[in-house]
């Protein structure tokens, strides 16, 4: 019962508007999630001036605008319609480490005035930079800004606002996880997937499956099982060292001469195979991944002491699982 | 294969100093204790000397001395305990902060004390222990916005080759940040200048190339995964990315890391074989002996890779031989272990 359309379809785009005030974080964020911007590296960041559009996941038809601080976004001078049509979601970020008392006003005025015109617009809370406040003020802290958000909506005549909250940091996986998140509120075929990664997990004997977005690391889908920060981590983590090995090693190399032809054959069957990647630790953990389509890959955890024995079967119910959801993706 | 050569341990002094600040602990913790950039922020300053004793292959003891850098303590390395800090070093680290003030090589106005105290613990050194290596690291680069970077390093070599007295021709001068692998490059210099008898090995890893066809067959140490050494075929040597064993150090350090934090196993081999499957080059790191892992790279295709497991498999008794030898000598090491 989703109001967007299929992904893939019509000219229709999916939107998402990052917004915050100025020094919130709101483009380290899009640049270390997006752009594989080295955390400590936003420090170099200058101030966003224009509002930045950018089409940032490439297995569907999305885009992001990050939306700089200063502006008043309900003012009347700007065509607010052009900028609050067509969006799915907004991240307001909240600098946790700072004054958050402003930014939460701002916050929940503006979702007094878009709820009215834009009912449908989902919102998150990234209480963020939660890395420099410590431990012991942490929960704290995200507990406050939770509650005096709800307070202040519920003040407003909105009892159950449509806010999602998410503590993050640049400096870990938690601004990754969140997106994930965010992310999948906006994929309608949600249910279909998980179904499918279900099965898979079950005939696998897999922990916790995933199907990440390989640029972004975000995950666009999971089994239902609980989510779990670790086997998430772990997976992007280990997709991380993948792709740069794969940076390292994916040159073009020389042709040989002394390829005969029917060489060349076997070598061009090669060449379309799919990237398929296995690490298995000293402990018995396994962690499987293959690449699905150019955009996205599955990932599977197991404790499976067998799974190597095993790896023929695993290999053929993969195989069945990435036809169906080829067909789903197909069909939008 | 030679292999009856019997190969004694070494042990090797290290200092690592430099002014406080500069990034030395941060460093060693990341190469040998496993922690990652992030988490350096919060190391307090080293009071006095603090030692470590790490065990580099079977047969290299490596005793890093982390010298606190904060005056007084410099002070006192270069009076009371001059004998007892600048005897018998095997290498000296010393690390610049590129952001110190104090490094300017008497320009006027400013002062040059960074390079001034550089200058008295070389005299040291050279009084000490003439023979030992001297490697300087301009430390903290990615603080250096891109575009500035060579100049500053050219203008911090010379400025501190000039000081470097006698052993200004043999100094090794690297540019590091802990954020990345620019840290696994010097370091990877330095160790391999302690290694003995490399040529055993590698005379073991070419048999590797060559039986399993590989493009590439590099050997990393189990816990640092610097790189030992490493062979390349014809092909492989037209691989452009120059930089890629320190990025491989970095690459799997990191992940070694990540699988540890999720395993929360304290076993250091955290990972029995990593395997990349892809149309141009399949891949394999795979545990090799106690102490070390190597990585073989190789052209695609699942019989390719089946056959390529199993002679890594039949090379693993091969170097354990290897490292046995190198063994031999160990038994101090072991006792001191036990304990
Ligand atoms: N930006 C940046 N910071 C670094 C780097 N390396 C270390 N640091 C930071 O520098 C600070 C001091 O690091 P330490 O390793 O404790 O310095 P030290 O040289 O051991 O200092 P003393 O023990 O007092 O001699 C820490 O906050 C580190 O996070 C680097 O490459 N880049
Ligand atoms: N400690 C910490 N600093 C952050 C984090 N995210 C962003 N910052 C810093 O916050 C500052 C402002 O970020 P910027 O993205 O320019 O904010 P914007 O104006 O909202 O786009 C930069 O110096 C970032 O390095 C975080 O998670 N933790
Ligand atoms: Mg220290």
């Amino acid at each position: 019962q989703s109001l967007l359309p299929p992904m893939g379809f019509g000219k229709h785009k999916p939107k998402m508007l990052l917004m915050g005030l100025k020094r919130s974080g709101k483009s380290s964020i899009s640049n270390v999630v997006f752009h594989k911007m080295a955390p400590h590296e936003t420090l170099f960041l200058e101030a966003t001036t224009a509002i930045q559009k950018q089409n940032v996941m490439k297995f569907m038809d999305f885009q992001i605008w990050d939306l700089p601080g200063q502006i008043d976004y309900l003012s009347s001078s700007l065509d607010s319609n052009s900028v609050f049509s067509d969006v799915g979601g907004i991240v307001w970020v909240i600098d946790a480490q700072d004054n958050y008392l402003e930014p939460i006003s701002r916050f929940t005025s503006a979702v007094v005035a878009l709820t009215e015109l834009y009912p449908s617009i989902r919102y998150s809370v990234f209480i963020h930079k939660t890395d420099s406040i410590t431990e012991d003020y942490r929960e704290d802290t995200i507990r406050d800004v939770m509650q005096k958000i709800s307070d202040e909506l519920f003040d407003e005549g909105l009892e159950n606002p449509p806010v999602s909250y998410f503590p993050t940091s640049i400096y870990d996986h938690t601004i990754f996880e969140a997106f994930s998140k965010v992310i999948q509120g906006l994929v309608p075929q949600l249910p279909t997937y998980e179904t499918l990664l279900d099965t898979v997990a079950a005939s696998c004997r897999f922990q916790k499956v995933y199907i990440f977005e390989v640029t972004s690391k975000v995950y666009i889908a999971s089994d239902t099982k609980p989510s779990d920060l670790s086997s998430y981590e772990l997976c992007s983590d280990f997709i991380n060292a993948i792709m740069d090995m794969y940076g390292l090693y994916s040159w073009d190399r020389p042709k040989t001469s002394s390829i005969s032809p029917m060489d060349d054959e076997r070598h061009q069957d090669v060449g379309a195979q799919t990237v398929e990647a296995m690490v298995c630790s000293a402990r018995g953990n396994t962690v499987y991944l293959r690449e699905l389509n150019a955009f996205l890959v599955f990932i599977g955890v197991s404790k499976e002491p067998n799974f190597q024995k095993e790896k023929a079967m695993v290999d053929y119910n993969i195989q069945m699982f990435q036809n169906t959801l080829l067909r789903v993706l197909d069909r939008g | 294969m030679e292999t009856s050569k019997k190969v004694k341990q070494q042990k090797k002094k290290v200092l690592l100093m430099g002014k406080s600040g500069a990034g030395k602990s941060s460093m060693r913790s990341i190469i040998f204790s496993n922690h990652v950039a992030k988490d350096v922020r919060r190391l307090g300053a080293t009071i006095d000397v603090d030692k470590k004793r790490v065990k580099f292959l079977g047969n290299l003891l490596l005793d890093i001395w982390d010298c606190g850098g904060q005056d007084a303590f410099t002070e006192s390395y270069l009076t009371s305990q001059k004998s007892y800090v600048f005897g018998d070093v095997g290498v000296l680290i010393y690390v610049f902060d590129v952001e110190s003030s104090d490094f300017t090589d008497g320009a006027r106005g400013h002062s040059d004390r960074d390079l001034q105290t550089y200058g008295s613990i070389i005299a040291a050194l050279d009084e000490y222990s003439p023979n030992a290596r001297i490697f300087t690291l301009v430390h903290k680069m990615d603080l250096v916005a891109n575009e500035y970077r060579n100049e500053v390093i050219r203008s911090k070599t010379a400025a501190i080759t000039a000081r470097s007295g006698r052993f200004a021709r043999r100094i090794g001068t690297y540019a590091t940040s802990i954020w990345d692998e620019t840290l696994y490059r010097a370091w990877g210099s330095i160790v391999n200048s302690l290694i003995p008898n490399l040529d055993i090995v590698e005379e073991g890893l070419k048999d590797l190339q060559r039986v399993t066809e590989a493009e590439e067959v590099v050997l990393f140490e189990q816990n640092t995964f610097l790189t030992v050494t490493r062979v390349s075929s014809e092909i492989g040597d037209e691989n452009p990315r120059g930089d890629r064993y320190e990025r491989l150090s970095n690459i799997i350090k990191t992940f070694k890391n990540s699988l540890s934090g999720y395993t929360e196993s304290n076993s250091s081999h955290q990972f029995d074989s990593f395997t990349i499957k892809t149309g141009i080059f399949n891949l394999i790191i795979n545990r090799l002996t106690y102490n070390t892992y190597v990585l073989v790279v190789f052209p695609p295709g699942e019989a390719e890779l089946q056959c390529a497991r199993l002679n890594i498999l039949s090379a693993k008794d091969e170097f354990a031989r290897i490292e046995s030898v190198a063994e031999g000598a160990d038994d101090d090491f072991r006792n001191l272990r036990g304990k």
